[in-house]
């Protein structure tokens, strides 16, 4: 029989005498006839394994893999070999949610750790065990806000990262919360603006930081606008940053939320990564999703277990705040296990020497003549360059010199045509940079 | 062996490292250039341990976990079933590790290939039209769902369809799910064996009903013999029928959704695919649907033309519900399982689940109470042990299986008995093993009867005894800043 599939011949005997029929097909007599499929599937047959390795390397051959200076959202940071071992312990990788915590404090520990790791970076009081990603976690988020203050519109930055903004729209239309967005003044949230458009109706201000060019914008005032109205502040920040910029907790948020792929999770195409979340303590039991909390057992050892679940949909059902029912508990691993390898000194290393690259990068560039920083704000590690070169003719140069970089803008709205992206971060080397200089001095339109 | 019990940051010790970055290597940038109202003022409270300490920390809290290879993984509904490891050395490829999802179409088209063709393998396999492989998990893909319902009737102009029929045995994401997506779920009973009951369904039907959700077979292990009439009912009434994909390994090859009448499906490919649960995910939830729903699928969405594949953002599709392709690296899994199954183990997968769960309820109906008799699909419901005089209850005889190295059953749920004990033991399983499990269950019967304090204390041999969860949920302590908090209080008292 097939690799995965033990039953002899005699068990099969065995097992149908047992059950008291004849073949596997009386088992579903309740399948209607009409419905009880006939055919065989229209798939090739079983491909062994010496077969599939070579298909999928093949496939995978097809993926041109570049010196990456692309970020919005994803970035080519830097993975630690240990991780990559240890998650693929079969404890950690194959168990499922820790409903037995007796046989489970292996994931229910990271887990806690996990959650003290997110709650000491944004300096809030508690986080959750994860969400999808950044961007559904911002969306609940939203969700979260509406809940805490009753009030139904959301206050957008028009500097949110477009993908997370899309994805925040969706969420908003189908739970019937109306979205307004605050407008961008020179690739910063306007204040003016947020002032004039903020009342008694509005539950949050969405904000991210660093922004979508880049920009470490000062939420501190734009939490302080919010909360004269009553509304919460939502930060959606890069938490690979939070060792060295202002925490969400110092700008004053209510609600810290962002993805974690910066945290030594592969770029994979954008997935699988996870979503953070955490809030003051007033707010954790509007939290959606998994948390884990810290016991004693029976004989009074220290222990680990799901905590707070009547917020959740298996006990609230339909009165549930959120349907999310699992977490990203193994990509929480990847997080913890990189924090815990890069500690305090590594993570500020890694950002300095992100913040070096990249305005080392934004100097030669500009030193060009071709390109000049769109935004003349505070950045880290990406910032938008304005160019007259076509976007086209800089993708191509830099794709056929194998580097990935100088992310058009124009996409994402007409505002930007002129506009691309680059990000560095602490894997760029000097002669990655200088190379991808060289290939755009000479260019010309 | 000496039971390790350190958190990470008790190992910690200042000057450690665990990490190698490349030196600096231009002068004149500094991150102190940044204006200080930027910068963090906080301290931070994360270790500094060497790279030993991290990998021995790891593994030893890793020895507390059982894994299914570790052993025996009958958590019903859950699918617990062998992971190949084949999936895990292709996921990990460079090339498919280190694409950025910006990259243009051309840059990347054996993973958009990838998409197309298990999109199209989930739709043969299903008996839909065509799917998104963007949602994240089962219950994101219960969302994406029903937001496609919605947008479904508002197209229509038919803006009253705003209530979404569950049964009562269906999973807790179903009605929560209706709520994110703005909807009211309805929910109806069900009949003395489990199922739909039709008048129930039918009183529940009108202009007000975007459709229903339905687990077929349903969360007690049971095929809803009624599935024709049911989608008939429902889309005479101008509803459309959900598929709740969670129990679609039963009858994988033996029946499928589409035929059934389901006009929107999801499928947990970590459970029926065989891609690892992660301690709880990462997960994917593909969402399928019939051809005349198609346009509503979630952006961005990938397409085949001869021979070339191309992204794009639809303006009729729902929106976009993820920040890319959805949980590229399982769905890569899923592939590679399929394509090791292949045409012939995809028929045979449904059938051989459901005889090891068949096989399992008739071994184990003479000590535990089954409360549905009848055949049951790939996993079926006890109501406890049969002697209900010994006090013994299932939370009781699940934690004495840890003992015995087996993983428990789901306990108490479906929420229909009082005692529920939920076993799916899966096809990868073999009859040495289901016997094996078989014999500790019965011995855990007499037990009960004999010794039953034995069992009322169980685990006994894990690495934990049961757990204080009142005083979980009563300190709230979510994090080592709360631990040391709660330490220092207690020093003072």
């Amino acid at each position: 029989m097939f690799k995965y599939f033990p039953h002899t011949e005699a068990d099969l005997e065995a097992m149908l005498a047992k059950v008291g029929v004849k073949t596997i097909d009386d088992l579903f007599k309740d399948v209607p006839k009409g419905v009880f499929f006939q055919r065989d599937f229209d798939v090739q047959a079983s491909l062994s394994e010496v077969e599939i390795r070579a298909k999928l390397k093949e496939l995978a051959a097809q993926n041109r893999q570049y010196t990456c200076f692309a970020g919005l959202g994803v970035y080519d940071h830097y993975e630690p070999s240990v991780i990559s071992s240890l998650i693929s312990r079969q404890e950690f990788l194959t168990a499922y949610t820790p409903y037995q915590p007796e046989v489970a404090q292996g994931t229910l520990q990271y887990i806690f750790e996990y959650q003290s790791l997110i709650q000491t970076l944004t300096g809030m009081d508690a986080a959750n065990a994860s969400m999808y990603d950044g961007a559904t976690a911002t969306a609940e988020a939203c969700f979260m806000a509406e809940a805490i203050t009753k009030r139904k519109k959301i206050l957008v930055s028009g500097t949110l990262n477009p993908n997370t903004m899309a994805v925040v729209k969706t969420y908003l239309h189908f739970k019937g919360l109306e979205l307004e967005m605050i407008p961008a003044v020179a690739g910063e949230t306007s204040a003016t603006a947020l002032k004039h458009m903020l009342d008694a109706s509005v539950a949050a201000v969405l904000i991210q930081k660093p922004n979508f060019f880049g920009i470490i914008e000062d939420c501190q005032k734009l939490g302080e606008l919010a909360h004269e109205s009553g509304a919460l502040l939502i930060e959606n920040a890069d938490i690979a940053t939070l060792a060295v910029l202002a925490s969400p907790r110092e700008d004053g948020a209510d609600i810290a939320v962002g993805d974690c792929q910066s945290l030594g999770i592969p770029m994979a195409f954008g997935g699988p990564t996870l979503g953070y979340m955490a809030t003051l303590k007033q707010h954790v039991r509007k939290l959606p999703g998994r948390i884990c909390g810290m016991s004693r057992d029976a004989n009074g050892k220290r222990a680990f277990v799901l905590t707070l679940q009547a917020r959740e949909q298996h006990i609230r059902r339909e009165k549930a705040n959120s349907n999310i029912c699992s977490n990203q508990s193994l990509m929480a691993l990847y997080v913890t296990i990189y924090l815990s390898v890069m500690g305090e000194a590594g993570l500020k290393e890694a950002n300095e020497l992100s913040y070096q690259g990249a305005h080392y990068l934004k100097d030669r560039l500009e030193a060009t003549g071709k390109f000049r920083l769109a935004y003349a704000k505070p950045f880290l590690k990406e910032f938008v360059m304005e160019t007259l070169l076509p976007s086209e003719l800089i993708q191509k140069a830099l794709l056929d010199a194998g580097i990935f970089g100088a992310v058009p803008l124009a996409e994402y709205g007409e505002d930007y045509d002129n506009l691309v992206a680059f990000a560095v971060t602490e894997k760029r080397t000097k002669a990655e940079i200088d190379g991808l200089v060289a290939t755009l001095e000479g260019l010309s339109w | 062996m000496v039971t390790y019990d350190k958190l990470i940051f008790e190992l910690s010790a200042p000057g450690r490292r665990a990490y190698s970055l490349p030196k600096p290597f231009v002068k004149g940038y500094a991150m102190t250039e940044l204006p200080a109202a930027l910068r963090r003022k906080t301290d931070l409270l994360l270790p500094e341990v060497s790279e030993l300490d991290v990998t021995r920390h790891y593994s030893n809290i890793s020895r507390k976990n059982f894994g299914i290879e570790t052993g025996f993984y009958p958590l019903g509904s859950c699918t617990m079933k062998y992971n190949p490891k084949l999936g895990e050395e292709i996921a990990a490829l460079p090339g498919f590790a280190n694409i950025h999802p910006l990259q243009p179409a051309g840059s990347v088209q054996g993973a958009l290939m990838v998409y197309d063709e298990l999109q199209k393998l989930l739709a043969e396999i299903s008996g839909l039209a065509c799917f998104s492989l963007n949602p994240y998990a089962g219950a994101h893909g219960e969302l994406v769902g029903l937001m496609i319902m919605k947008a479904y009737h508002e197209r229509r102009g038919d803006w009253r369809r705003t209530k979404v029929i569950v049964p009562d045995s269906a999973h807790g994401t179903n009605p929560a799910s209706a709520t994110v997506a703005g909807m009211q779920a309805v929910e109806i009973r069900s009949n003395p064996d489990g199922r739909v009951d039709l008048a129930a369904l039918k009183a529940a039907l009108g202009d007000d009903i975007a459709g229903m959700m339905l687990t077929n077979p349903n969360t007690l292990g049971m095929f809803e013999n009624d599935i024709c009439e049911i989608t008939r009912l429902v889309h005479e009434a101008g509803g459309l029928m959900y598929y709740d994909g969670a129990n679609l390994n039963a009858i994988l090859g033996k029946a499928r959704p589409g035929d059934m009448g389901f006009d929107i499906i999801h499928i947990n490919l970590h459970k029926t695919f065989a891609t690892p649960h992660g301690g709880g995910g990462p997960g994917s939830g593909p969402v399928g649907v019939t051809r005349e729903l198609c346009e509503f699928l979630p952006n961005p969405q990938v397409k085949a033309s001869d021979g070339h594949y191309y992204v794009f953002e639809s303006a009729e599709a729902i929106g976009r519900i993820s920040a890319f392709y959805g949980n590229f690296r399982v769905w890569l899994k899923a592939y590679v399982y399929i394509l090791s199954l292949g045409r012939e183990n995809l028929k045979a997968l449904g059938g051989l689940a459901t005889l090891n769960a068949n096989y399992v309820k008739e071994s184990l109906k003479d000590d535990y109470e089954l409360p549905i008799a009848g055949v049951c699909m790939h996993e079926c419901v006890f109501d406890g042990l049969k002697d209900k005089s010994t006090g013994v209850r299932t939370l009781d005889v699940a934690k004495r299986l840890l003992d015995y190295g087996f993983h428990a059953p789901t306990i108490y749920f479906p929420l229909l008995f009082p005692q529920s004990i939920m076993i799916e033991p899966t096809e990868t399983e073999s009859k040495q093993t289901l016997d094996a499990f078989i014999a500790t269950m019965i011995k855990i019967a007499r037990e009960a009867a004999e010794t039953p304090e034995l069992v009322k204390t169980a685990p006994h041999t894990t690495p934990i005894s049961r757990i204080d969860e009142v005083m979980a949920a009563k300190k709230m302590i979510l994090s080592y800043k709360d631990y040391l908090e709660d330490r220092d209080k207690q020093g003072e008292n």
